[in-house]
């Protein structure tokens, strides 16, 4: 057994601030993997949604809601929420049954509207809710960046002007993205003049909240020899890990960290891609692109070195040596990231994928990654999700 | 004038002593693993079945590991003044503990005044409060400030 799946058809509702349903956005991009594919829906067995918390009911329970909208065919029908990493688990579902034999071709939506600002938690007074104690001390999803970036700062002599220096790398992949919110090129006195939100960041170091929608057609290789109509690309990992006691991170939405007096600590991040790899028998070395989860421009530095691209503390060497640039050794987010998309939730680990894909199969025009054949994705949700897939073609 | 009532703005995680205030941690009688917020349950250690924790007060002192401010007004359930005055946020690493902390700094500090490796120790301060009121919470201020 080949422990594969194939991505048959990738599918997407341009991110933006469009502030209507998110069933909107997901039907549109469940009808646009479809016909990628060339399967008709009446023909899905399986279709694993990815939630959204944001949305009431509909949203808690968004396969069945994506199945009601696509018209009842008797689907299986899965649900799945893992915070930034719910599009990797709701796609190992789909995995899970193919690979079990139980179908053959399934469908994976995510799809999410976003409000204005800080995402922010339910009322109340909820102190055993970490997620709720940290926004009631003060400490948003920024906050955290800020602390990850000015640690690079300490460590390795980063400075604001490398983190300015990814945004203008990630705003010049992205500005023909037809799918990205944010489609212009930025310079760097631009990103350093704008305003500071959370000290060393500022605003055009921090994704925005967008509304989008996510969707994949996923089959047995079986099925996609018979049916496909693309180069095949296939589904050679994914990890779906949480951290190893003692993590040495501040995690959001934690308080405090793990204490290590009786365990060592360790780098959750660096575990996520670790295990990726090795499901799929391969190493950084082998990769032709990444796509990763740049909640701030200073993570996606992070990201480098978790992904083995290079040392710690050689982030900054690898940016400005343009290897991570589209045209260099191993392009990082191509697509523009969540520097050009913003955050959509449940379908943004499906996004990372949907770029990958186009790139595996040589259709991302400008933004190709020439002759890529091995992609990873990272991202990382609340509450200790790590995922990361990777795709071969 | 009489005096404004003095509550936690988190009930249980710190003392309300003026001049010594500490947080109130979980430990392990086992392995000695520490917990912040002090959650009951088992041990986080999976390499220990030890099912309770005690309680334990944690080291009143730290390192500056890293910090950061919030510049623009923070959503509910923070509570703001009006008008909203932006606060430095420190992350401070406990020795002992061998675990970081997370607090605000202590009002009147910012980010300029801040390095990595300072030495901090906690305090208490208002967090937000009215005429009748205050919610205190600890905060985390430089040794200094507070020698």
């Amino acid at each position: 057994m080949s422990g594969e799946v194939a991505i048959l058809g990738v599918g997407l509702h341009p991110w933006g601030k469009w502030g209507r349903n998110f069933i909107e956005y997901g039907l549109h991009a469940a009808r646009a993997a479809l016909a990628d594919a060339d399967v008709e829906w009446r023909d899905i067995q399986f279709i694993s949604g990815g939630a959204t918390m944001r949305c009431g009911y509909p949203g808690y329970v968004a396969g069945a809601t994506f199945a009601q909208a696509l018209g009842w065919q008797g689907a299986q029908v899965n649900t799945s929420y893992a915070a930034c990493a719910t599009g990797s688990q709701a796609l190992a579902a789909a995995r899970n049954r193919i690979l079990s034999g139980h179908c053959e071709v399934a469908l994976v939506v995510g799809a999410d509207t976003t409000p204005k600002g800080f995402l922010a938690p339910a009322d109340g007074y909820r102190p055993d809710d970490p997620d709720w104690a940290r926004f009631h001390l003060g400490f948003t999803n920024p906050t955290y960046f800020a602390l990850y970036a000015r640690r690079r700062m300490a460590l390795y002599g980063a400075t604001e002007r490398d983190f300015a220096a990814v945004k203008v790398k990630s705003a010049a992949a992205g500005c023909e993205n037809p799918n990205a919110r944010y489609r212009k090129t930025v310079t760097l006195e631009e990103v350093l003049g704008s305003p500071m939100v959370a000290d060393p960041l500022r605003l055009l170091n921090i994704c925005a909240t967008s509304d989008g929608g996510a969707a994949l057609v996923v089959s047995s290789l079986d099925y996609a020899r018979r049916h496909g109509r693309h180069p095949l690309v296939r589904v050679a990992a994914i990890a779906c890990v949480t951290p190893r006691f003692a993590n040495a991170e501040v995690e959001l939405p934690d308080i405090a960290t793990d204490s290590a007096v009786a365990a060592e600590a360790h780098s959750f991040r660096a575990s996520i891609a670790a295990e990726a790899y090795k499901e799929a028998n391969i190493g950084p070395e082998d990769l032709s692109l990444a796509e990763v989860y740049d909640l701030s421009s200073a993570m996606e530095l992070d990201w480098y070195e978790h992904l083995g691209l290079c040392k710690s503390g050689e982030a900054e060497g690898l940016l400005h040596s343009g290897a991570t640039c589209i045209g260099g050794r191993v392009p990082v987010n191509p697509s523009g990231g969540l520097a050009c998309f913003g955050e959509a939730v449940p379908a943004q680990a499906l996004a990372q994928i949907c770029e990958l894909t186009w790139q595996l199969r040589g259709q991302s025009g400008t933004r190709q990654v020439t002759g890529a054949t091995v992609g990873i994705t990272a991202n990382q949700g609340l509450f200790g999700h790590g995922s990361s897939v990777i795709l071969k073609r | 004038m009489s005096e404004r009532t003095r509550t936690p703005a988190i009930e249980g995680w710190y003392t309300l002593d003026e001049h010594e205030p500490y947080l109130i941690g979980s430990r392990c009688a086992a392995c000695g693993t520490y917990r912040f917020p002090p959650l009951g349950g088992c041990c986080p250690n999976p390499g220990c079945a030890q099912a309770m924790l005690e309680r334990v007060p944690l080291s009143r002192s730290g390192t500056l590991w890293s910090y950061t401010n919030a510049c623009y007004q923070p959503p509910k359930p923070y509570v703001s003044p009006d008008p909203f005055q932006p606060f430095a946020i420190a992350a401070v690493a406990l020795e002992a503990e061998r675990m970081i902390v997370l607090g605000q700094v202590v009002t009147g500090v910012g980010v300029e005044r801040l390095r990595i490796g300072m030495p901090m120790r906690v305090v208490l301060e208002t967090l937000y409060g009215d005429s009748q009121s205050e919610k205190v919470v600890w905060k985390w201020s430089p040794l200094e400030e507070t020698a």
